[in-house]
């Protein structure tokens, strides 16, 4: 068995299909002047393109037919957050997926249903898991007791002043579990956001120190570890597809000022010493493209196995490390321009710097991956 | 030609059998990994009749027609049998120059008498072919070609000299090409393609040492050595295409390909296998947390490398930069396995320093000598800075 092991990669219909309708609504709603608007906005971004992307039924595209969703499973989401990378899309609707995943894995489509309907009908919402800067620590400091109160704080929480919903992992009798919180029930002065690197994006230190949730809102049991562990490796890919279509406009950014910028009266493109980083931006970006259709072929609906964890692993690692270098590469080669607030470029290397950090960075995955490859 | 996956099947089944009964005892001898490293008579004895053996079977040429000694069946029972030669790690087919791009060239461009007169030799491996594109001055510059090839009656009087000839020493024929016509406005126009016979009277070769030590190319020289005019192919002034055309062939990018075993590969599970018993301050190098980091990184380079062919057919994914994966791979495989092949030495300890002839150096040095070697695909065929820049003028439209 070779260490390459699986190397499939389908791409059906209705990805296909969805990636021509986002790219094309992508390109449509966030052209570089509307992302540069919501920069200093509160929300990010903006409420009629989410409600746009309500009514076309993103939020429900990996959700089962039953919870008002389509059934379609998380692969046909990649080519939506591919899209929405490309375009520097904000909105919480990645935060907003994967809540859902994370829902519908721990607590099953009949126990969730009327949460999953929730967020299939557009309800925003996210999952706050972080409590400190580690992704590879799986310990759970906040808790829930017995009566339902919450206590702890939690970190960098995606997209928190837009939910609805919060999805809080938290340790029950010793036992990870989630306790779903709505945002009403949020004490004031329970959020402050993060000041991030990223300004696309947005997210939230949340104190739930004295929220109380009922019954119904806590879910236990051992699913719930299960879920916690596919909800990284999925937002792993997803972040994964985001970036790769990130990758893909800086280097068309890139390009275009390659070709038309002038120096010591020659095209600066036609210098090799730029030329050759750029090639190696595009080989970069068209390993990442594959690893995250690999994944996206392998992550179904039911627990992710040892292939869909590899290759969610290495579209995140890939991907990330590749946007890093696209975005660097972008502001040293568009010269003083570059260094300006102006230049697009910025907007690509601060995203870069964001998405190495979801979901674990590159180091980390790899270091996943070497016990799953080499200690055989 | 339609074939059913149940005729593939039933053929894979065959060809796998006749593989595992038919695969040559380990000869005593370095066998070489590509046709680019057969260094002296013994070597190429054995490959000749490994390929004979292999052609005879009914595996080598299976899509060429049959009145050229070929199969007359689908590529599709060749890219099998080919795929079950490299499971079996059997030797190589090695006279790849005829198969893979003098092979197909004729067959797609070829007048009926070149066809009955060059193919069958190609895939019997009687007929070894080599190739004089390259010149001193000029390695990657096709275009500037130098070597003279004037008309005298029903002859062509060649004079000039070509390099890192593969085989050069061994072979029967070369596809040449060379300069009939000194005078044109554009460089490319003056150029003209060659069937050429290499033993005549005027063509001398002398091997070229690599830097492995052993043999495998040769410069060869051409003083006033005459051949026939029917070895023109075409017609005079058409050799920039028909070379651009070969080297479609060469990089993978054109189908027609007699088949068989071009190169042996070695993969990224070589590596790790090599490294097992090796320590590193005081403990397996593969638990070293650095070292865990390169190999990912390696086992990632090589796996990207089987999804891109794979992305390569699914159209939808490609819309961006069309041609990319295709355009790129010869880049991405040789700096692969370059780099690869360089870990494998400096993760191997104080051993990394031997070399083959030492009887502690690891499998007989093998990494060391095929780290050496993996320098010729990325200099051979455009070098990988020459390829960098076709890819950036051609995919992403960068000036020249």
């Amino acid at each position: 068995m070779s260490v390459i092991g699986n190397t499939v990669l389908h791409f059906s219909e209705e990805q296909a299909m969805l990636l021509d309708v986002a790219r094309e609504f992508c390109r449509d709603k966030s052209p570089i002047s509307r992302v540069r608007e919501q920069l200093e906005t509160d929300s990010g971004f903006d409420q009629a393109v989410w409600d746009e992307m309500v009514s076309l039924g993103w939020t429900g595209i990996a959700l089962p037919e039953s919870c008002g969703g389509s059934g379609m499973g998380i692969a046909s989401v990649v080519p939506v957050a591919e899209s929405m990378g490309r375009a520097m899309l904000g909105t919480p609707l990645l935060s907003t997926t994967l809540a859902a995943q994370l829902l519908l894995r721990a607590a099953g489509e009949s126990q969730a249903e009327g949460l999953l309907a929730e967020i299939a009908a557009g309800i925003p919402a996210t999952v706050a898991l972080l409590e400190n800067e580690d992704w590879g620590d799986d310990n759970l400091c906040c808790t829930v007791d017995d009566t339902g109160s919450l206590q702890g704080v939690k970190k960098y929480v995606a997209d928190a002043a837009a939910a609805s919903l919060l999805v809080v992992a938290v340790r029950h009798r010793d036992a990870p579990a989630l306790a779903v919180v709505r945002a009403e029930q949020l004490p004031e002065a329970a959020m402050t956001p993060c000041t991030l690197i990223d300004q696309t994006r947005r997210a939230a230190t949340v104190d739930f120190t004295g929220v109380n949730v009922s019954v119904d809102a806590l879910v236990t049991g051992e699913d719930v570890a299960a879920a916690l562990r596919d909800f990284r490796l999925l937002g792993a890919l997803l972040t994964a597809a985001e970036a790769t279509g990130s990758t893909a406009s800086c280097l068309e950014t890139v390009v275009d000022y390659l070709k038309t910028r002038k120096q010591f009266g020659r095209l600066i493109g036609s210098y090799q010493a730029l030329k050759h980083p750029t090639v190696d931006i595009l080989t970069a970006l068209d390993d990442g493209r594959s690893f995250v259709y690999h994944a996206a072929s392998l992550a179904g609906d039911g627990p992710l196995d040892r292939d869909a964890e590899i290759a969610c692993r290495m579209a995140k690692a890939q991907a990330t490390d590749t946007l890093c270098y696209a975005g660097d590469r972008a502001v040293q080669f568009h010269g003083g321009m570059g260094f300006t607030w102006e230049c697009d470029a910025q907007l690509y290397i601060r995203r870069a710097q964001w998405s190495q950090q979801q979901f674990g960075d590159a180091r980390h995955h790899r270091k996943c991956l070497a016990a799953l490859l080499l200690d055989t | 030609m339609s074939v059913t996956e149940q005729e593939l099947d039933e053929f894979r089944t065959e060809v796998s059998a006749w593989m595992r009964d038919n695969k040559p005892a380990d000869p005593g001898f370095l066998l070489p990994q590509s046709f680019m490293e057969v260094g002296d008579e013994q070597q190429l004895e054995f490959l000749r009749e490994w390929q004979h053996k292999v052609w005879s079977a009914g595996y080598l040429g299976m899509a060429w027609p049959k009145q050229y000694g070929g199969g007359g069946v689908s590529p599709a029972f060749q890219a099998v049998a080919d795929r079950e030669m490299r499971r079996h790690g059997v030797p190589i087919c090695f006279n790849v120059i005829g198969l893979g791009w003098a092979g197909p060239l004729i067959n797609d461009i070829g007048t009926e008498p070149e066809k009955a007169k060059y193919l069958k030799g190609i895939l019997s491996g009687e007929d070894v072919w080599c190739q004089g594109f390259s010149e001193p001055d000029h390695g990657s510059d096709l275009g500037n070609v130098q070597t003279r090839a004037m008309r005298d009656g029903d002859e062509y009087v060649i004079n000039g000299q070509k390099i890192w000839t593969t085989m050069g020493n061994f072979a029967k024929y070369m596809i040449l090409l060379a300069r009939t016509n000194p005078d044109t406005q554009r460089k490319y126009d003056g150029l003209s393609y060659f069937l050429s016979p290499m033993h005549v009277p005027g063509i001398e070769t002398r091997p070229i040492r690599k830097i492995t030590g052993e043999y495998g190319f040769t410069e060869t020289f051409f003083t006033d050595a005459r051949i026939a005019a029917d070895c023109l192919m075409g017609e005079e002034g058409q050799g920039w295409k028909i070379a651009m055309q070969t080297l479609q062939y060469e990089r993978g990018a054109e189908a027609g390909a007699a088949g068989g075993l071009a190169m042996v590969r070695v993969t990224v599970d070589d590596m790790i296998e090599q490294l097992r018993d090796v320590n590193r301050d005081g403990e397996p190098v593969l638990s070293d947390p650095v070292v865990r980091d390169q190999l990912v990184q390696a086992i990632m380079e090589e796996k990207a490398l089987a999804l891109g062919d794979r992305r390569t057919a699914v159209g939808a994914l490609n819309t961006d930069y069309p041609g990319s994966l295709p355009l790129s791979r010869k880049l991405r495989i040789s700096e692969m396995t370059r780099r690869m092949r360089q870990l494998a030495i400096n993760l191997q300890g104080a051993d990394g320093a031997l070399y083959v002839g030492d009887a502690d150096a690891r499998q007989g040095g093998f990494w060391q000598r095929a780290y050496f070697n993996s320098f010729s695909a990325t200099i051979g065929g455009g070098t990988s800075q020459v390829q960098a820049n076709i890819v950036a003028e051609h995919i992403l439209g960068l000036p020249k």
